[in-house]
C-alpha cells in the first residue's frame, strides 16, 4: 500500500532575528543568538528546514522579588540583591542561553526605581555575563517610556531584545531601537488581529519586520493556554503562507505566568492529592514551556533551574536526530 | 487572490498603436502602473493589432525590461506560446487552452517543460458552455489531463467562461455554481479564474457589476481574476471578501498588510 505524501510546502519562511552583538559587530557579547528562519511548523524536520533551535532566557530582576515562592527563592536568594550576580548564576550554573532582565523594580506601584537605576542594572548584567540580553520594562507605559531610553543607550550597539511595544505605545521604543540598533518585542493581549496590527504600525514608522519578535501574551492554565496556543499556531501558519506581518519569531513568557498560578505553587498539605509542590512547580513550568514550544515559540523565558534543564533536554531530543 | 492585469492588450487603442509603431513606452507605462496597483501577473495579448510572433515576443521582452512581474501569455496560437515562453524570465501563465483533447495534448507538455501555469477555458470546439454541468465536466477534463501530464494543482487555473450579463443573464449564476463545484475537484483545489470585464460588457454600471460579481465568485471559491487592477476599489473589495471568508488574519490595517505581503 502506498502511503500518501502529506508533506506541505510553505512559500514564506519566518524571519530570522539575531540578538546580541560580538566585539566585531560593535557589542561586547561572546556570542549572538539567532532565532526564526524556519520554513515549516515546529519540529517537522521531515517537511522543511528549521535552521535555529528554540532558546531559553532566564529571568533576572532589578531588585529582590518579594513574591517569588520558596521553591524559586532557594535557588536565587543568595544572588538576587544584585542583577549581575543573579545573571551570572543563571548562565554559569543553569546554562541560560540568554538573560531576560525584567525591570520590575521601576514599577511606580512598587519600588519605583529611577531610570538611572534601571540603566545601572542593565550595565551590571552586561558586565557580568557575555550572553545576549533581553531588557523588559516594568509594564507601566509611561514609566517604560522613561526608563527604556536610558537602558537602550546604556546597551547601545549590543543588539538587545527590548520590550515591549503595544498597539497604543510603540513610537518611543521604535525610535530607540532604530537609533541604538536593538530588536523589539511586539506585545498584544491574546489577540491575533492586534498582534498583526502592532507589527504593521511599527513597520509603518520604519521598523524593519526583521527586527520584531511577537509576544502574543502567555497563559499557563485553562482557556488562557488554549487561546494563546491557537493564536500562535494560526499566526505561524499565516506567516509561513505569506503574511509578512505574522512572519516573525515568537516569544513565550513562561516563568512569570506559571509561578503565579496556585496549581504550581500551593503545598500538598493545603490541597491533598496534588502531590509534592517541590516537584509539581518545576514540572508545571517545564510542561507549560513544552506546550509553547509545540505552538512555535522561538524564545522561552523561564525561572526554575530544573524546568530549564528539562526543557533543554526536550529541545535537544527533538532537534537532534539520533 | 491572484490579480492579473488585463491592460496590455492590443484591443486597447494605445496598445495597438504601441505594437504597430514598436513604441515601448506605452507598454512599459502600463506594466509599471499595473504592477504598482498590485498585479501578480501581467496579461500580454496582441489582440488584432498584429499576427506576427515577433511582435508578441517583443511585447513580452518590453514588459520584462521594466518590471519583474511575471506575465500571462495570452494567445490561442500554440506557436506563439511556444516562442514567447522561451523569453520569459519568470514562470508565466499560459492563457489559455480549451478542453479539446488535441489542444491539451499539445499545450500541457509546453507548460510542464517551462514550469508554467495554465489557464483552461471550460469550452471546447462545440462552443461555449450553456449550463453548470457542462462547465464542470469540461473543467474536470482539463484538470485531470493536466495532473496526469505532470502539472501540479497549483499550476492549473480553471476558467468557467464569463459571458456578458446584459446579453446572457442566466450564465452569470451558472458560472458561480460551477466555481463552487470546481472547489470539490481536488484537495487542494485548482485555482479558479475569471476574465472579469466580460461580465459587464456593454453595460452601463460596469464597475459596480464587476465588483459585485467578483465578490460573489470569491465567496464561491474563486481565487484569481484577470481584471482592471487599477480599479482600487475592486481590489480592496476582493481583499475584504477574503478577510470576511477568514482567509487572512484581520487587523485594522489589513488592506495595507495584504498589499505589503504581496510586494516582491
Amino acid at each position: 500500500m502506498n502511503i500518501p505524501d502529506v508533506k506541505q510546502s510553505w512559500p514564506n519562511p519566518i524571519n530570522e532575528v539575531t540578538i546580541g552583538a560580538t566585539k566585531e559587530e560593535g557589542g561586547t557579547r561572546s556570542n549572538t543568538i539567532t532565532i526564526g528562519g524556519t520554513g515549516t511548523l515546529p519540529f517537522l524536520s521531515f517537511e522543511g528546514r528549521s535552521p535555529h533551535h528554540p532558546v531559553i532566557a532566564m529571568e533576572v530582576w532589578d531588585f529582590a522579588p518579594a513574591d517569588w515562592p520558596e521553591e524559586l527563592e532557594k535557588y536565587f536568594s543568595d544572588v538576587w540583591d544584585d542583577p549581575g550576580k543573579w545573571a551570572k548564576k543563571c548562565v554559569d550554573e543553569f546554562n541560560a542561553d540568554l538573560i531576560c532582565l525584567r525591570l520590575q523594580g521601576c514599577d511606580p506601584d512598587g519600588e519605583n526605581k529611577s531610570s538611572d537605576e534601571a540603566g545601572e542594572a542593565v550595565k551590571r548584567v552586561l558586565e557580568s555575563v557575555t550572553v545576549p540580553l533581553i531588557i523588559w520594562g516594568c509594564g507601566n507605559k509611561e514609566k517604560d517610556n522613561e526608563i527604556l531610553p536610558v537602558c537602550s543607550q546604556t546597551a547601545a550597539g549590543e543588539k538587545c531584545l527590548l520590550g515591549t511595544i503595544t498597539e497604543d505605545n510603540y513610537k518611543t521604543l521604535v525610535a530607540l531601537c532604530k537609533a541604538d540598533k536593538h530588536k523589539l518585542i511586539a506585545e498584544s493581549p491574546v489577540d491575533i488581529n492586534i498582534a498583526k496590527q502592532v507589527n504593521i504600525l511599527a513597520a509603518d514608522i520604519g521598523l524593519a519586520p526583521e527586527d520584531i519578535v511577537i509576544y502574543p501574551s502567555t497563559g499557563s492554565l485553562g482557556y488562557g493556554i488554549e487561546y494563546v496556543y491557537s493564536i500562535m499556531e494560526r499566526g505561524r501558519i499565516a506567516g509561513l503562507s505569506g503574511d509578512k506581518m505574522w512572519a516573525m519569531p515568537l516569544l513565550a513568557d513562561i516563568g512569570k505566568e506559571v509561578w503565579k498560578v496556585k496549581e504550581a505553587v500551593v503545598a500538598e498539605e493545603e490541597v491533598p492529592g496534588w502531590g509534592n509542590h517541590v516537584q509539581r512547580g518545576p514540572l508545571w513550568e517545564a510542561i507549560t514551556a513544552l506546550v509553547y514550544l509545540q505552538a512555535g515559540s522561538d524564545i522561552i523565558i523561564m525561572r526554575h533551574p530544573k524546568a530549564v534543564e528539562e526543557l533543554k533536554k526536550y529541545i535537544h531530543s527533538l532537534t537532534n536526530k539520533n | 487572490m491572484i490579480f492579473i492585469g488585463e491592460r496590455i492588450n492590443g484591443g486597447f487603442k494605445d496598445i495597438k498603436r504601441a505594437i504597430q509603431e514598436r513604441d515601448k513606452s506605452i507598454i512599459q507605462h502600463w506594466a509599471k502602473i499595473q504592477t504598482e496597483a498590485g498585479a501578480d501577473y501581467l496579461d500580454v495579448n496582441m489582440g488584432a493589432a498584429s499576427n506576427k510572433v515577433d511582435d508578441f515576443i517583443w511585447m513580452v521582452e518590453t514588459v520584462q525590461e521594466t518590471v519583474e512581474t511575471p506575465v500571462s501569455l495570452d494567445s490561442n496560437k500554440l506557436a506563439f506560446i511556444e516562442s514567447a515562453i522561451k523569453v520569459c524570465k519568470h514562470p508565466p501563465i499560459i492563457n489559455s487552452t480549451t478542453a479539446d483533447k488535441e489542444k491539451l495534448d499539445q499545450i500541457i507538455p509546453v507548460a510542464v517543460e517551462h514550469n508554467a501555469s495554465l489557464i483552461g477555458l471550460c469550452m471546447d470546439k462545440k462552443g461555449a458552455p450553456q449550463d453548470v454541468n457542462q462547465r464542470v465536466e469540461l473543467g474536470a477534463t482539463i484538470f485531470s489531463e493536466a495532473i496526469d501530464k505532470g502539472l501540479s494543482a497549483d499550476q492549473v487555473f480553471l476558467d468557467p467562461v464569463t459571458m456578458p450579463l446584459k446579453f446572457l443573464q442566466p450564465q452569470a449564476y451558472n458560472l458561480i455554481e460551477a466555481v463552487r463545484q470546481f472547489t470539490l475537484l481536488s484537495s487542494p483545489p485548482p485555482h479558479i479564474i475569471v476574465g472579469l470585464s466580460n461580465i459587464s460588457s456593454k453595460a452601463r454600471e460596469m464597475k459596480l457589476i464587476n465588483r459585485v460579481f467578483l465578490i460573489m465568485c470569491i465567496e464561491a471559491g474563486l481565487d484569481a481574476t484577470i481584471c482592471d487592477v487599477t480599479d482600487e476599489e475592486l481590489l480592496n473589495s476582493a481583499i475584504t471578501t477574503e478577510i470576511i471568508l477568514n482567509k487572512h488574519i484581520y487587523s485594522d490595517s489589513y488592506i495595507k498588510a495584504y498589499r505589503e505581503s504581496r510586494r516582491k
